[in-house]
């Protein structure tokens, strides 16, 4: 608590001591007045002073100057009427102040805690100068400076590692707690916590170009992209207290007015006065203004803690009214590396295929002969291998151990004169020929990754009615991956430009909103043209941050379905609290109308609603196990 | 030319207020303030004087909300 909200508790305590003793103490009247007097100038005199300075400057609207009449009216109606009931003043006024304590107390708190989790801004960085280790700001470290990173520290700016290895924690930036190895020549990221060895990083970036600035950056900016909801309530609000305020004039003058018309009815001008003042204590949008923002602030902040970035709250509206998402398949829904998937029609054992077709092409860096070094895991002995031919757009001839071993597609095998059998799976085929003689084909393809059909599947429980998929790849490849995952439709064969195009008529045929994911690097159009703009794999890759509205920190899928998920909870709690907020008080105004409810009431639920939709909105934070 | 502000408001209406309060000043394009951060952003006209400009924007949000602040 700072220093002015701890001088409003100790005057809200004192206050009720006063109240509660000024109600059990007796005591003459000539001092009992002075004394509520007291009490009310007490836990008031801010309000009064607010007022007065709203008259002058012609801000009559403001919820000081209706806290002011309500109060003073009460006051006043107490004397008129002889009732000699003066707690009704203080204690609106009392619980007014305790409602915007708490609103100010719990609403500091809560932003405090969610900016807290969001602050992976390192302190600092250290320096080698003259041979010692100092401190210095990451501002003032220049591009190619070697900074060191010891065990337990935040890594400051983005660089490469010149010496050490140690692994990686990068729960703060995606969210993922499982630790990443790092070895001298990786790019290292700056946000990641160092856990195990000292590391020597070069600096590539200045610390404000750096990942971990560019995210705070985004983060802290999101909220203040305004979404529809958050326009509405600020229009609601402006109207909503001139509109209370007519409508306690209205009935105040109105119906005594109708009963001095009536013969034989005489105007009860107390009664009408006082349901008018119940009127001006609900005046206040305070629970609707704080819980909308306060609501959007906690969603985009549980967010940012799981590795989605969202860009601002509208972006967050947008997606959880998502109907259709459309992948791109390479790098998004797939893992953009080939991997060996079978050994089919083989002569010789399928390890031993995997070892030949290994070795022959253990000489080439095309990401076929990676996966094949991949797949067949252990360290290459090269000197096994001599007479390596490559053939570019056939394969790769070789003679291993002596033997000879061709490894390429049918062309190779057709110019060798080698019978070969064609593969019934998808993917591509490297057919292989040892010692002359034709020795099965291995099915090289593109791997789903490990959580896609997952994530589809979680996108439908999420209430996404339409995935689709587009990818440059041939049909009968893209149709397999589609139907694995469980894709609604798929569009293969499709350069760069007509993805766009497809984009186009989906957004034309498709009704609620449309997503589309990409890797963020070569889709930049298609993610500006979607509704909403969705780039994963984005740890290290400012093209993605720059050209997406929602940033997924790695490339899992699953953080896919968790973003519309943490969306439709946000919006969730949003329309909650305007329901419930709207709803209570339209409900008190209708009791105090009619003279069910009382100033008491009012104040009650005013301040009541308030603490409620707060809370409410703090649960936007806890998204972890959505 | 866009600008950012720290400010203190205790309210969220009050922010409101203030937003829609320096919204209304002259040389200022678009303003918009984050309750949550507690911050103002203002879009202002190109050539005006930014000083002059801010501080009509601060007395006009003092005048709604006596009790906030814009650190200029």
């Amino acid at each position: 608590m700072n220093k002015k909200q701890q001088k409003m508790l100790a005057r809200i305590l004192i206050t009720a001591v006063m109240l509660v003793g000024l109600n059990v103490i007796p005591m003459p009247e000539l001092l009992r007045i002075p004394l509520f007097l007291g009490a009310y100038l007490l836990i008031g005199y801010d309000i009064l002073k607010k007022a007065l300075r709203g008259i002058l400057n012609r801000q009559v609207f403001d919820e000081n100057f209706l806290m002011a009449i309500a109060t003073v009216g009460a006051i006043v109606l107490a004397v008129y009427q002889r009732s000699g009931d003066y707690n009704e003043a203080i204690a609106v006024m009392l619980f007014y102040q305790v409602g915007e304590l708490f609103e100010s107390y719990a609403v500091g708190k809560s932003r405090r805690n969610i900016s807290q989790l969001m602050d992976i801004r390192p302190d600092y960085a250290n320096v080698e100068r003259d041979g010692r280790l100092c401190q210095v700001d990451p501002d003032e470290v220049a591009v190619g400076s070697v900074i060191l990173v010891q065990p337990g520290e935040k890594v400051p700016i983005d660089g490469v590692i010149l010496e050490g290895s140690s692994s990686l924690n990068t729960a703060a930036l995606t969210g993922e707690s499982m630790p990443r190895d790092a070895a001298p020549g990786d790019d290292i990221v700056s946000g990641c916590i160092n856990m195990t060895g000292l590391l020597k990083i070069r600096t590539t970036r200045e610390f404000g170009e750096s990942t971990v600035s560019k995210i705070l950056d985004l983060v802290e900016n999101a909220s203040s992209r305004k979404s529809r909801s958050e326009d509405f309530i600020s229009r609601f609000a402006r109207v909503y207290t001139p509109a209370v305020c007519y409508a306690a004039l209205a009935l105040a003058l109105v119906p005594p007015l109708v009963q001095l018309a009536m013969p034989g009815v005489s105007a009860q001008w107390g009664v009408w006065l006082y349901r008018a003042l119940t009127f001006l204590v609900t005046s206040c949008p305070c629970a609707l203004v704080i819980s909308v923002p306060l609501s959007f602030f906690a969603g985009i902040g549980g967010a940012s803690r799981e590795g989605v970035l969202v860009k601002g709250s509208n972006y967050l509206e947008t997606l959880s009214q998502t109907r259709t998402v459309v992948f791109d398949k390479t790098g998004t829904l797939t893992r953009g590396v080939f991997e060996v998937e079978g050994v089919h029609h083989n002569t010789l054992p399928a390890d031993t295929l995997l070892e030949y077709a290994a070795l022959a092409e253990s000489a080439s860096s095309h990401p076929i002969s990676k996966s094949l070094q991949r797949a067949y895991g252990r360290e290459l002995d090269r000197s096994r291998v001599s007479d390596i031919h490559e053939e570019s757009g056939h394969g790769v001839t070789a003679l291993v151990d002596g033997i000879s071993v061709a490894a390429g597609n049918r062309k190779l095998m057709e110019q060798l004169g080698v019978a070969w059998v064609p593969c019934d799976s998808v993917g591509t085929v490297i057919h292989m020929a040892v010692d002359g003689r034709y020795a099965g084909h291995i099915l090289i393809s593109d791997q789903p990754k490990a959580t896609a059909a997952q994530a589809i599947a979680a996108l439908k429980k999420a209430g996404v009615t339409k995935t689709v998929m587009l990818t440059g790849d041939i049909p009968t490849v893209a149709q397999q991956v589609a139907q694995n995952l469980g894709l609604d439709e798929f569009y293969a064969g499709l350069l760069p430009g007509d993805k766009v195009e497809k984009v186009e008529s989906l957004l034309a045929a498709g009704t609620g909103k449309l997503a589309f994911v990409g890797d963020g690097i070569n889709d930049a159009p298609v993610l500006a043209r979607a509704d909403i703009g969705i780039a994963m794999g984005a740890m290290g890759s400012d093209a993605a941050i720059e050209a997406a509205d929602v940033v997924l920190m790695d490339d899992d899928p699953l953080k896919i379905a968790k973003a519309v998920k943490i969306s439709r909870k946000t919006l969730g709690i949003v329309y909650q609290n305007i329901a419930f907020a709207i709803g209570i008080k339209v409900l008190c105004l209708i009791l105090a109308a009619l003279g069910l409810a009382n100033m008491w009431l009012a104040i009650f639920a005013d301040v009541g609603v308030m603490v409620l939709a707060v809370l409410n909105a703090i649960r936007a934070l806890s998204v972890k196990n959505l | 030319m866009k600008k950012t502000y720290k400010i203190d408001v205790d309210c969220a209406n009050c922010a409101n207020l203030m937003e829609g309060a320096a919204q209304k000043v002259p040389g200022i394009l678009a303003a918009t303030v984050n309750y949550m951060t507690q911050k103002m952003t203002v879009e202002l006209e190109e050539g005006r004087d930014v000083k002059a400009v801010m501080e009509a924007v601060r007395k006009a949000c003092k005048k709604v909300e006596p009790d906030c602040e814009i650190f200029l």
